[in-house]
């Protein structure tokens, strides 16, 4: 069986053409990328708004709670509902990525927001006390100091979209997907686990992107770091993340701080 | 000159956190505001830059209400120094103090420059400029926030007990740092404490608060200690006001005695005093018992180094500090590089006090 999985990811007929890998794994990224980034577009904001201004809290328990409504349901009742009133294929496509941000949203609302709320008050309180305008506080401190938390939560919403946009396939779409339903429709349980294993190597691959990219947007200050040979040692401090309860794969519990050296 | 003019702050819920609070502020002097917590001296210090908005009453700033003012430009004029610092953790220690000279539209260069020099002069190494604040200890914090408060040179600094969150060494380390940079500096500054001492030892003026937000008293240190006006005020500067008050008392010229003295190496003669002062190219070592030294000559271990050595400008309190902490009941009195000069005794501090006190 292993064997037989691995000659077909190796096979270059199972890579090439309009159904072949490649374009099934360049669909699934493009998806992927498309929700996350409109669920960002909507979560940071949302979450920065409401860590600022300490008002809307209940906006992230409300998000939190919506995680419990099973994505698969949510994805065929919006196939239903919103389906026939969108023309072409777009009919498939728009119920998808709605599901989908309904599920990336809640991770990046609740970073972004425990982010800007463990800004340590007294920073806060110099900004404002040295002149910075309320905007000034949001860009200059607040979302900087966010930013660890705010990254964790988006780096748990892609891997969740990523492990989710293959139930995008249900409904007729593309992505990788395909091959786990098509392959459970053929009986060709070859195809269906290397199916599994595709998409489970793309969300290993780009949270490491995302794991290098914030050692370029996170301050070394924040995490810790900072010029080599200050000749001192590291002291602990209390970090929080986004931490994924176990359960159902790939769906993330709330935000636990975790203590950690 | 800041003017408070019947300053009152309640706060929703009927709290009075500060009531009818009546007060001057002096140009280019430090004024401190002590009193019991939650007596309302923080309230009363953020009102002056408007991160609180007085309920009633005026307060203004060489003439002008605060409250004309746009309240950011205004903070942008004066220095704010805070309990924990309130350093920004991503930035690193030159960016955190370049910051007011950057909102305020200097270039680059300019506010690094500015930035390096007050580095330099809250006494931190340049070596420190590009670390982060989560890798300095606690006092190094405070010195950076002192330096990001003064950064752009504004004339007024408020200062909310800088200096409580660290350990009492540091604390008096800070604190003389702040009264060798103000005789530099000449700032406004109104410097919020709870601990009665550190009041005493910065103010040019003491304003002591009492809880529900009311001015107790406001004098100099001499005053305050000299005349408390009522049982709270006597009791909040505490026990030992008498001799606390020497601190500030000027002394007259100082009646010195010379002392017989060794060099280190040197073998006392027959017919010693006592005790002898060892003597090293001018500058005092510590006191010797020629008799416990039998035939030998003076080591460094030999020499009782207990007492306290003051300066010839020294305060009555620190005089006679020497005298009675020394083993020989007189005390080491050198000049300002550190030469001896000779010795006093407490009696002879006390015979001129009281002989001060009977002509004034
Ligand atoms: N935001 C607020 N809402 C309601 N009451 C407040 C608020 N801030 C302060 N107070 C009350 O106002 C009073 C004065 O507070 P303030 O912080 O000025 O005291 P403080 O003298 O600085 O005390 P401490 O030495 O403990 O810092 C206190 O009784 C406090 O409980
Ligand atoms: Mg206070």
């Amino acid at each position: 069986m292993i064997a037989a999985i691995w000659a077909w990811l190796t096979s270059p007929e199972s890579w090439s053409g309009s159904d072949g890998i490649g374009a099934r794994l360049l669909q699934h990224l493009g998806y992927s990328a498309l929700v996350v980034a409109i669920a960002a577009a909507i979560g940071v904001p949302l979450g920065l708004w409401v860590g600022h201004t300490g008002r809307g809290k209940w906006l992230v328990s409300a998000a939190n709670a919506a995680r419990a409504v099973p994505t698969l349901g949510l994805l065929f009742a919006l196939a239903l509902w919103v389906g026939p009133f969108i023309p072409g294929k777009a009919a498939f496509l728009v119920p998808s990525v709605i599901a989908l941000v309904l599920l990336a949203i809640p991770p990046i609302l609740a970073g972004t927001y425990a982010g800007v709320e463990a800004v340590d008050p007294a920073a806060r309180d110099a900004a404002r006390g040295m002149g910075m305008r309320p905007a000034q506080v949001l860009w200059r401190v607040e979302l900087p100091c966010a930013l660890p938390l705010l990254w964790s939560g988006v780096r748990s919403a892609v891997l969740q979209v990523i492990a989710t946009a293959t139930i995008a396939a249900y409904i007729g779409l593309g992505g990788l997907g395909r091959f786990l339903i098509d392959g459970l429709a053929a009986g060709n349980y070859v195809q269906t686990a290397g199916g599994a294993v595709l998409v489970s190597a793309l969300a290993l691959v780009v949270d490491g992107v995302f794991a290098l990219a914030q050692k370029v947007i996170v301050s070394p200050g924040l995490t810790g770091g900072g010029p080599a040979g200050s000749g001192r040692w590291g002291r602990p401090r209390v970090r929080r993340e986004i931490v994924l309860a176990p359960g159902k794969p790939g769906e993330a519990s709330g935000v636990v701080p975790t203590t950690s050296a | 000159m800041i003017r408070f003019d019947a300053v009152t702050k309640e706060y929703p819920g009927g709290s009075v956190a500060v009531d009818g609070l009546t007060l001057t502020i002096p140009t280019g002097e430090v004024t401190v505001l002590v009193g019991p917590s939650g007596c309302g001296k923080t309230t009363s210090l953020r009102m002056i830059n408007r991160m609180i908005e007085p309920t009633r009453g005026l307060i203004t700033i060489d003439g002008t209400s605060v409250l004309d003012l746009d309240a950011a430009t205004l903070r942008r004029g004066i220095g704010y120094v805070i309990q924990h610092a309130g350093l920004f953790p991503h930035r690193t220690v030159l960016e955190n103090i370049a910051t007011v000279p950057r909102l305020l539209g200097w270039d680059k260069g300019r506010a690094r420059t500015a930035a390096m020099d007050w580095l330099e002069r809250v006494g931190l190494s340049d070596e420190l400029a590009h670390r982060y604040p989560a890798q300095l200890s606690g006092g190094q914090q405070q010195r950076v926030g002192v330096a990001r408060a003064l950064a752009a040179d504004p004339p007024i600094l408020l200062m909310d007990e800088p200096f409580s969150a660290v350990d009492p060494v540091v604390r008096q380390q800070l604190q003389a740092e702040l009264l060798r940079l103000q005789a530099e500096l000449q700032k406004t500054i109104v410097f919020v404490t709870h601990d009665i001492d550190e009041a005493l030892l910065l103010g040019n003026q003491v304003a002591v608060m009492r809880v529900g937000g009311r001015l107790a008293q406001v004098d100099s240190p001499q005053d305050l200690l000299a005349r408390p006006v009522d049982d709270f005020v006597a009791d909040f500067l505490g026990r030992d006001r008498g001799i606390r008050s020497l601190s500030f008392t000027g002394m007259p010229r100082l009646p010195l005695h010379s002392e017989r003295t060794l060099a280190l190496g040197e073998r006392p003669e027959q017919g010693s005093p006592r005790w002898m002062l060892v003597v090293e190219e001018g500058q005092p070592l510590g006191w010797v018992e020629p008799e416990r030294l039998g035939s030998g000559a003076v080591e460094l271990s030999d020499l009782n180094r207990s007492g306290v050595v003051a300066a010839i400008s020294a305060s009555p309190r620190e005089a006679l500090d020497a005298a009675l902490s020394s083993p020989t009941g007189r005390g080491v009195i050198v000049d300002e590089t550190g030469e001896f000069l000779g010795t006093v005794r407490a009696s002879d501090v006390i015979a001129l006090l009281e002989a001060e006190r009977a002509t004034s």
